[in-house]
């Protein structure tokens, strides 16, 4: 398996408190690795300095052909070329942050627009089938404030799809939703990874990770600890830190 | 008692009728320009470069800080012993004002930037989009709708402060005014006229800032 993704001596510091050591990780083509650990650990932004939406302060990012270094010699990429690179990976938050002056077919419409110049007819057509892919066709023409949490999150999931992106992030795509609704949206991320989608997912859904994630990743306090065929990762973990943050974890949710 | 009496002003119509258009040209005129002006040094104000933050600032504080009147009197006496450029009582006052409405604007503009989600400029760049396309097509639409009560509040005041460029002899409404109450030797009445024909203007704009506040209150 070739891969998708490669980050290599990636640090991070924000003031004086380093956020990322020195974290090396490679994801491959149609992989889905799941990142879990520990609030502060660095998780989102580990995963925000994959699309750059975070500026590492050394090391490489690698998404498909593209490659960026950071570090005291190489002078930092500028907009262009920054923009480029996040044109080729789709991100999606917790809180959606979708558009709220456009509507839900306005909003997965305005990556192509704007930034492929791809003609509004073509476009369109290209938004549509996404929202029926999200199973949203017929909520095109509201407007987000209208929707429910797992609709936003979805309609969100359809605005980074239509940029065509060679990955998927997603930074606790479910935590903001009720819990009834996380099925619909799980739904959706679940059939992506099925299509191929390369994806990294910060997620605090454990079993979610358990069954769709190929890898589980567990970083704390910036330091990738355990990384590993998800199943084995969570059913049977190797380092204690690993164990110690699961065992709390379902004993939170036993509760 | 004093005996009201307002019938001569009528043979001073012309005067109102001017005074009241050179009030309303000149508001017109300072404001489309402090706006411009306040666009630019809001934008300034939110630039990744230290010096342009600091410039922009700078502007603004000695305009809000200083009183426009002095503002007036120092573009109008001052400036052109400074540069060496002579200049009309209209060119000093529409400079003194634009740039004394545009540190207003400015600070309005900024603010109204600044209240977008950051989760906005995080997801429009996400797309791929470039920093400016993200304030032009996201940020900036956005914004605009918050803004324009308050940019409209400060453009009321605007036209209030216009009539501070009768003291450089600019003829707007208070100028006649007074130079028909030295007239017709009937200031009260006259005076009286003057406050209600701004209030006749600004009332109705007042109101209309109030429901749009309300409507934009309602859609939050
Ligand atoms: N922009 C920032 N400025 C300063 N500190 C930051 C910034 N972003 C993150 N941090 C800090 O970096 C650390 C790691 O944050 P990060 O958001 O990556 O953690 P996380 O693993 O995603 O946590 P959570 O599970 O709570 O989302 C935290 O201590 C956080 O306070
Ligand atoms: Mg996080």
């Amino acid at each position: 398996m070739t891969a998708k993704i490669e980050v290599a001596a990636l640090s991070k510091s924000f003031g004086d408190h380093q956020v990322l050591r020195s974290v090396n990780m490679s994801v491959g083509s149609g992989e889905v690795v799941a990142l879990i650990g520990p609030s502060g650990s660095g998780k989102s932004t580990l995963l925000r300095c994959l699309n750059l939406l975070v500026t590492p302060d050394g090391g490489r990012v690698r998404v498909g052909g593209q490659s960026l270094d950071f570090g005291t010699s190489s002078k930092l990429p500028g907009t262009a070329s920054l923009a480029k690179f996040r044109a080729g990976t789709g991100m999606v938050f917790q809180q959606f942050n979708l558009f709220p002056h456009k509507t839900v077919l306005g909003n997965v419409m305005e990556g192509p627009l704007t930034v492929r110049r791809m003609p509004r007819a073509e476009a369109e057509t290209l938004a549509r089938a996404l929202l029926g892919k999200v199973g949203l066709a017929e909520k095109a023409d509201q407007y987000p404030a209208r929707l429910s949490g797992g609709q936003k999150q979805r309609v969100a999931i359809a605005r980074a799809l239509a940029m065509q992106p060679e990955i998927m992030l997603f930074d606790e795509a479910t935590s903001a939703l009720d819990p009834e609704l996380v099925g619909e949206v799980l739904n959706v991320m679940r059939e992506l990874a099925a299509e191929g989608m390369t994806m990294v997912i910060v997620t605090h859904e454990i079993a979610f990770a358990r069954e769709v994630a190929d890898r589980v990743v567990f970083l704390r306090d910036g330091v990738i600890v355990e990384d590993g065929p998800a199943k084995q990762v969570i059913d049977a973990p190797q380092q204690e830190a690993t164990q110690a943050f699961l065992s709390h974890f379902h004993r939170q949710r036993d509760n | 008692m004093y005996q009201w009496d307002f019938s001569f002003i009528w043979s001073y119509r012309w005067l109102f009728v001017n005074g009241t258009v050179v009030t309303l040209l000149f508001t017109f005129g300072i404001v489309v320009l402090g706006l411009a002006v306040g666009l630019f040094s809001g934008l300034l104000r939110l630039s990744r470069f230290a010096p342009l933050r600091w410039l922009s600032q700078a502007y603004v504080e000695v305009f809000r800080c200083t009183p426009v009147l002095v503002q007036l009197v120092w573009f109008y006496y001052a400036l052109p012993i400074l540069s060496g450029i002579e200049m009309s009582a209209t060119t000093a006052g529409v400079l003194a004002l634009s740039l004394y409405g545009g540190a207003f604007y400015s600070e309005i503009i900024r603010g109204g930037i600044n209240s977008i989600e950051p989760g906005q400029t995080e997801a429009a760049l996400a797309l791929g989009m470039t920093p400016s396309q993200s304030m032009r097509r996201i940020v900036l639409p956005q914004a605009l709708k918050r803004m324009v009560p308050p940019l409209m509040n400060q453009s009321i005041i605007q036209l209030k402060n216009t009539s501070l460029v009768s003291v450089l002899a600019v003829p707007d409404l208070l100028y006649q005014g007074q130079a028909v109450a030295h007239d017709s030797y009937r200031p009260l009445e006259i005076y009286t006229l003057v406050a209600v024909i701004y209030f006749v203007i600004l009332f109705p704009l007042t109101l209309l800032v109030g429901r749009l506040e309300r409507r934009l209150a309602r859609a939050d």
